[in-house]
């Protein structure tokens, strides 16, 4: 698509609310052509005392909530999405005070599948914290979103 | 320290902040451990079902797998995670979670575990 759709903003306030990733301290930049996300360093995302490195669960909540903001921007209708499964690659631990930046792309949205790759890093793409493959289930359909 | 941090796994999981953000706690269980992280608002990732965040998920998942590392191999350090898969089932709803980790193959630098949540 060569243009995002004219409610991609509105998707991308709405997801930057969610309250986890509002509560640890996530903030989307932006939706389109390329998602990113920002997440400055707090103490409370640490996950090893002795480093102060931030927990990789964080950085598995950054890039699967940007991965899900790439899928949007590439849905011609608003659909609910949930994350089938997301792989990540831990290339280096993040250094401890500086800003974590997620951006994904969404590679190809099928009927029922949207497939998204991303990277983490902290300023230089090339120097990646690590690196993401997810694939998402769109909901257009879901009966039952409870049991989704 | 005058003691081993890892011979109580509870007290190892208590100093990590990150965990105590997301309030899981940690149990012995039988050969290993059960991790527990009761629901709270600021967990959620989708309002409407309400469902817990998928980056929780995966953050309680890959904490069982290294709290199980850490248990049975008695390392000094954390291990460090080389990757993670998550293959999400359904989604995570507004109540207490549990999570398991089981290793399955333990090598020389590398341990390969599986948990579940």
């Amino acid at each position: 698509m060569d243009t995002p759709p004219p409610w991609l903003a509105i998707a991308q306030e709405q997801m930057g609310l969610t309250a986890f990733i509002a509560g640890i301290g996530g903030v989307f930049e932006q939706a389109w052509p390329v998602a990113r996300a920002r997440l400055p360093y707090s103490e409370k995302l640490v996950g090893n005392p002795q480093t102060g490195v931030v927990h990789g669960g964080v950085i598995t909540a950054m890039l699967d909530h940007t991965s899900g903001l790439a899928v949007m921007a590439k849905l011609r209708a608003f659909t609910p999405i949930a994350t089938l499964d997301l792989r990540i690659d831990y290339m280096r631990p993040a250094k401890p005070h500086q800003d974590i930046v997620s951006e994904c792309e969404c590679l190809r949205v099928a009927h029922e599948v949207a497939f998204v790759r991303g990277v983490a890093h902290q300023g230089d793409a090339s120097d990646p914290i690590a690196l993401s493959t997810a694939a998402f289930m769109l909901l257009q359909n879901a009966i039952f979103p409870g049991a989704t | 320290m005058s003691e081993d941090p890892y011979v109580d796994p509870a007290a190892l999981l208590e100093a990590v902040p990150f965990c105590r953000y997301l309030g899981i706690t940690v149990a012995k269980s039988g050969d290993g451990l059960l991790l527990t992280m009761p629901f709270a608002p600021h967990l959620v990732g989708n309002p409407m079902l309400p469902a817990l965040h998928g980056g929780v998920t995966g953050s309680l998942l890959e904490t069982a797998a290294v709290m199980q590392v850490a248990y049975e191999t008695g390392g000094k350090n954390l291990p460090t995670p080389v990757d993670i898969t998550v293959d999400y089932l359904r989604s995570a709803r507004a109540a207490t979670s549990y999570a398991r980790a089981r290793i399955a193959r333990q090598g020389r630098r590398v341990v390969n575990v599986q948990a579940e949540m």
